[in-house]
């Protein structure tokens, strides 16, 4: 080698950098599989199971039921795709689940507490549970799978001291219709033609709702576009938009025809909003990801590495007190068994939600799509009539396709970049 | 004329983008010990890579005879079938087996599928004595020290019926009592008839104990030299494991140098893993504002550990020492200190330690500094888009978009990541270790026009680095390391590439 002048000889990557603020072109349709590979699964499955029932999939009471029916493990994959994004993982939730559910009953049942104050109490013993593991998980340096193991079997022998070998119940009117109840129709009702009647409020609520999507998402674009960065096109926004709005309104239309609101999907959406905001803007968010991605490269750029990790595992255990209390609540009472493989669902549902088994990726929207799947099989099958091992065997399968597939494509990424 | 028992011809071994070996040749004699010397990726652990097949045949080109028979080896297996068993740097013992069970590892004396704990035990016995190694064989091997334990890949080399044994830096962690008798091990594993083939940095070592020695630049040879035929001094190899042209070209550079930034005084540092190990001992450095510093030294001399242990004690444990900061002294008890005092470290393993791989090219570039886009908490991504497009422009990074995955990248643009990711933490010392490992000439020559730019905004910078032609082409001011201690400062108007080698391979002869 003689003597070489400065070249442009380190292009290994195949595009040039295109111009900010202009599409990209036909390149930018081709989805990204990995990310919304979920997203079309979940549509099919629910296609697919709608088909099968001849439409009672998706009957008014039967969305209804679908979200009652799982909004405690939706709460748990939510705490659970950020533990597994930090490259951990929490087997512990059913169990502590079943240990809140029982403090709540203690507190507002037998101690008769005021059910906001119980409420409070019972979060912030979720959160000193949450504490205790990750104190050991963080600091001592134990992994997180030991750590959980050992608080799935000595949470549930705390449920078991509380309670004996006995439910605690009933829960106060409020509890009850947190986990089951409904909005009330404060507007009474207006038809809807040959749909029928349907509650105002929740419709309100719906349109609302729409309105604010479409609101953040303009706002979100408009800056965006003002710092020069590449945007969807503007007709593939619109089309976005446009099936998130159908979606909405679709659920929340058949829901007002039915009950109006459940309680539990009103919190479940305030959740999901703000976890997701979390997770994507606040220094907290990005150091979960960082964690997760490159432990090393994180410590190196001064990331509190252990108190991330420790402040995940109080958050698990604050969103796991109150799955506790809405199981409880709708079971109306405290349950020796409560909780019972609820870590697995809620896993499974992170894991079918994309989340990687190395950490690093995964969103809360994705683990909540997965939670979804899961209680679409589960429903959509015993509409069908199904026998529960059809049901776990679906279920296996589902969570097995859904890691092969994400294996799959990071091994073919890993090739094509190559 | 002694037979050869070794013969290597025109060995060519290419890695994307590198040529690691161009036509290499090497000629081993039975019964002697033959050194082989050579600066960092020269390629001398690649040639040993292909002699014991860690490289397969097929791999690269050139022919290799064994006893006069051609090999072909496609696995570590075969060559140790042939009696050829290298031993590397990085010890491969499983610590918490015993001695024994380490030694017939893989070859495990067994009777019908079951093993025989007696035959296994006695036979490493009578190994663990032919070295003169006084311990139970039933001794897990963590309770050893590391020259014991070297001593345990020797005995497991002898199990294997060695005839050529491969030494890849054996006295490199090892204090001089423990060399000394790993040397004379050496002598008398000749004398019984074994061929040794050793890789040093130490040239007193290799002058003391070696028959020939062959030299090794630039993955080629330079030349093999016979010390009792040769008039061989350290100069001799030295001027032989440097002597190339300058065929780099840098950036021209006039340093405004200005007040002093940094100044660590006495830093000493031990080793995390091996007990009472000195990493980095009685260390003195100054960086002024405006100022490129080199930092030369070998593999192991402990520039990595030096850099990282001042860099917020990211390394070694019982640390002792001062950091003066603008003439006052901090204390650095984390990597958030360390910037907080506006101290950068861009690491030389950018894959390990420097990024999150699978993430994107503008939460790479924020993730040591994302309070200055943060409100309350909460990323401005807008901004923060904003700032990693202008590193993009600034340095030149080759990507779509800053939206790209940094896996992605070829390494010198993720080498400019990694440096964005540290100037927008806004350093006043930035500490660069191998900034342009692995990476093309184009964007080395970039990468200097930035650490050029750095200096002129009066940032003090420490260079580390393992290609000499760099630091005196970059730095004006250079130290050298040496089995921890620094072994010389040299300003750049009077230092030579011969000049820095022989103060990087001061041996450990000066007691303390």
């Amino acid at each position: 080698m003689t003597s070489t002048a400065p070249t442009n000889a380190d292009l290994a990557v195949d595009e040039l950098p295109a111009e900010p603020g202009t599409p990209a072109g036909g390149r930018r349709f081709n989805l990204n599989l990995r990310q919304s590979g979920i997203y079309i699964a979940f549509a099919l499955i629910v296609l697919l199971f709608t088909v099968l029932t001849g439409g009672d999939m998706l009957a008014p009471q039967n969305i209804s039921n679908i979200i009652v029916q799982n909004s405690y493990i939706l709460i748990l994959a939510i705490g659970m795709i950020l533990v597994i994004i930090a490259g951990h993982i929490d087997l512990s939730v059913g169990s502590v689940v079943a240990a809140t559910g029982a403090l709540a009953a203690v507190l507002m049942v037998d101690m008769h507490l005021p059910w906001p104050l119980a409420l409070l109490i019972t979060l912030i013993g979720g959160g000193l549970i949450g504490a205790w593991q990750g104190y050991w998980i963080a600091y001592f340096g134990i992994p997180a799978f030991i750590v959980t193991l050992a608080g799935m079997l000595l949470f549930r022998a705390v449920t078991l001291m509380i309670l004996g070998n006995q439910g605690i119940g009933p829960f106060p009117e409020a509890v009850r219709t947190l986990s089951n109840g409904f909005t009330d129709g404060y507007l009474g009702n207006v038809g809807l033609g040959m749909l029928g009647g349907a509650d105002l409020v929740s419709l309100v609520v719906g349109v609302l709702a729409v309105a604010g999507i479409v609101l953040t998402q303009w706002r979100a674009r408009a800056a965006r576009l003002r710092y020069r960065q590449v945007v969807d096109p503007l007709p593939l926004f619109i089309v976005k938009i446009a099936v998130a709005a159908v979606l909405v309104m679709f659920v929340v239309v058949q829901l007002a025809r039915f009950r109006n609101l459940p309680w539990v999907l009103v919190l479940l959406a305030v959740l999901v909003i703000g976890y997701s905001v979390l997770t994507n803007r606040a220094v907290f968010g990005r150091q979960i990801y960082a964690v997760g991605g490159n432990l090393q490269a994180a410590t190196l750029s001064g990331v509190k590495v252990k108190s991330v990790i420790f402040w995940l595992f109080v958050n698990m255990g604050v969103l796991a007190a109150l799955a506790g209390v809405i199981f409880a609540g709708r079971l109306n009472q405290a349950n020796p068994t409560a909780g019972n493989q609820f870590e697995l669902d809620a896993i499974a549902a992170a894991f079918i939600g994309g989340a990687a088994v190395q950490g690093g990726v995964g969103r809360v929207v994705g683990a909540i799509t997965g939670g979804l799947i899961m209680g679409v099989i589960n429903n959509g099958m015993s509409l069908i009539g199904a026998q529960s091992e059809q049901v776990m065997l679906v279920k296996g399968a589902v969570l097995l396709a859904a890691v092969a597939f994400d294996v799959w494509t990071k091994r073919r990424s890993a090739a094509a970049s190559r | 004329m002694a037979d050869t028992i070794l013969r290597m011809s025109g060995i060519t071994k290419t890695f994307p983008g590198v040529n690691a070996l161009q036509d290499v040749n090497l000629e081993v004699r039975r019964g002697e010990i033959h050194a082989i010397c050579g600066e960092n990726g020269a390629g001398k652990s690649t040639l040993m890579k292909v002699l014991s097949g860690v490289h397969p045949h097929g791999s690269y080109s050139g022919e290799i005879e064994f006893e006069g028979e051609p090999c072909r080896f496609s696995g570590i297996r075969d060559s140790e079938g042939r009696g050829i068993v290298i031993i590397h740097q990085e010890l491969a013992l499983a610590p918490n087996l015993s001695i024994a069970e380490n030694l017939f590892l893989g070859n495990e004396q067994a009777h019908r599928g079951l093993i025989d704990w007696n035959r296994t035990n006695h036979e490493a016995t009578k190994l663990l004595r032919r070295v003169g190694l006084r311990e139970r064989a039933v001794t897990p091997v963590v309770d050893l020290g590391v020259g014991k334990q070297q001593l345990v890949e020797i005995a497991k080399a002898l199990s294997k019926k060695v005839r050529l044994l491969i030494l890849d830096e054996p006295t490199a962690a090892l204090n001089d009592e423990d060399s000394a008798h790993l040397l004379d091990l050496i002598r008398g594993l000749r004398d019984s008839g074994i061929t040794c083939v050793i890789i040093s940095h130490k040239l007193n070592e290799v002058l003391a104990i070696a028959d020939r020695v062959t030299i090794l630049r630039d993955g080629r040879t330079i030349s093999t030299l016979d010390m009792a035929e040769d008039e061989v001094t350290e100069n001799r190899i030295i001027s032989g494991m440097v002597g190339r042209d300058l065929d780099h070209r840098f950036p021209p550079h006039t340093p405004k140098i200005g007040e002093e930034a940094l100044r660590i005084e006495d830093w000493t540092v031990h080793s995390p893993t091996q007990h009472g190990r000195v990493v980095v001992r009685n260390a003195n450095l100054v960086l002024r504002r405006g100022e490129i510093v080199g930092l030369a030294g070998l593999m192991g001399a402990g520039r990595t550990e030096l850099a990282m242990s001042v860099f917020g004690r990211a390394y070694g444990i019982g640390i002792s020492g001062r950091i003066v900061k603008d003439g006052k002294e901090i204390t650095l008890r984390s990597v958030r200190d360390a910037i907080r005092h506006g101290i950068a470290y861009a690491t030389e393993d950018r894959k390990r330690y420097g990024l999150n791989l699978i993430d994107d090219i503008k939460r790479n570039v924020s993730a040591a500094a994302l309070g200055k886009l943060a409100r309350r908490g909460w990323v401005d991504d807008n901004e923060e888009y904003q700032v990693a497009d202008d590193y993009r422009r600034r340095l030149n990074i080759k990507a779509p978009s800053v939206s790209s995955v940094t896996g992605k990248l070829s390494g010198g643009n993720q080498q400019k990541v990694v440096l964005s990711k540290w100037i927008f933490t806004d350093p006043d010392v930035l500490i660069l270790d191998e900034p342009t490992r692995g990476i093309d000439v184009g964007a080395k020559y970039e990468i200097y026009t930035t650490i050029n730019r750095l200096a002129d905004e009066g940032k003090a910078i420490l260079l580390i680095s393992s290609e000499l032609p760099e630091l005196l082409g970059l730095c004006d001011r250079i130290y050298t390391l040496s089995f921890g201690r620094i072994t010389g400062e040299v300003p750049r108007a009077e230092a030579t590439q011969e000049s820095l080698m022989t103060l990087m391979t001061k041996g450990q002869e000066v007691p303390s």
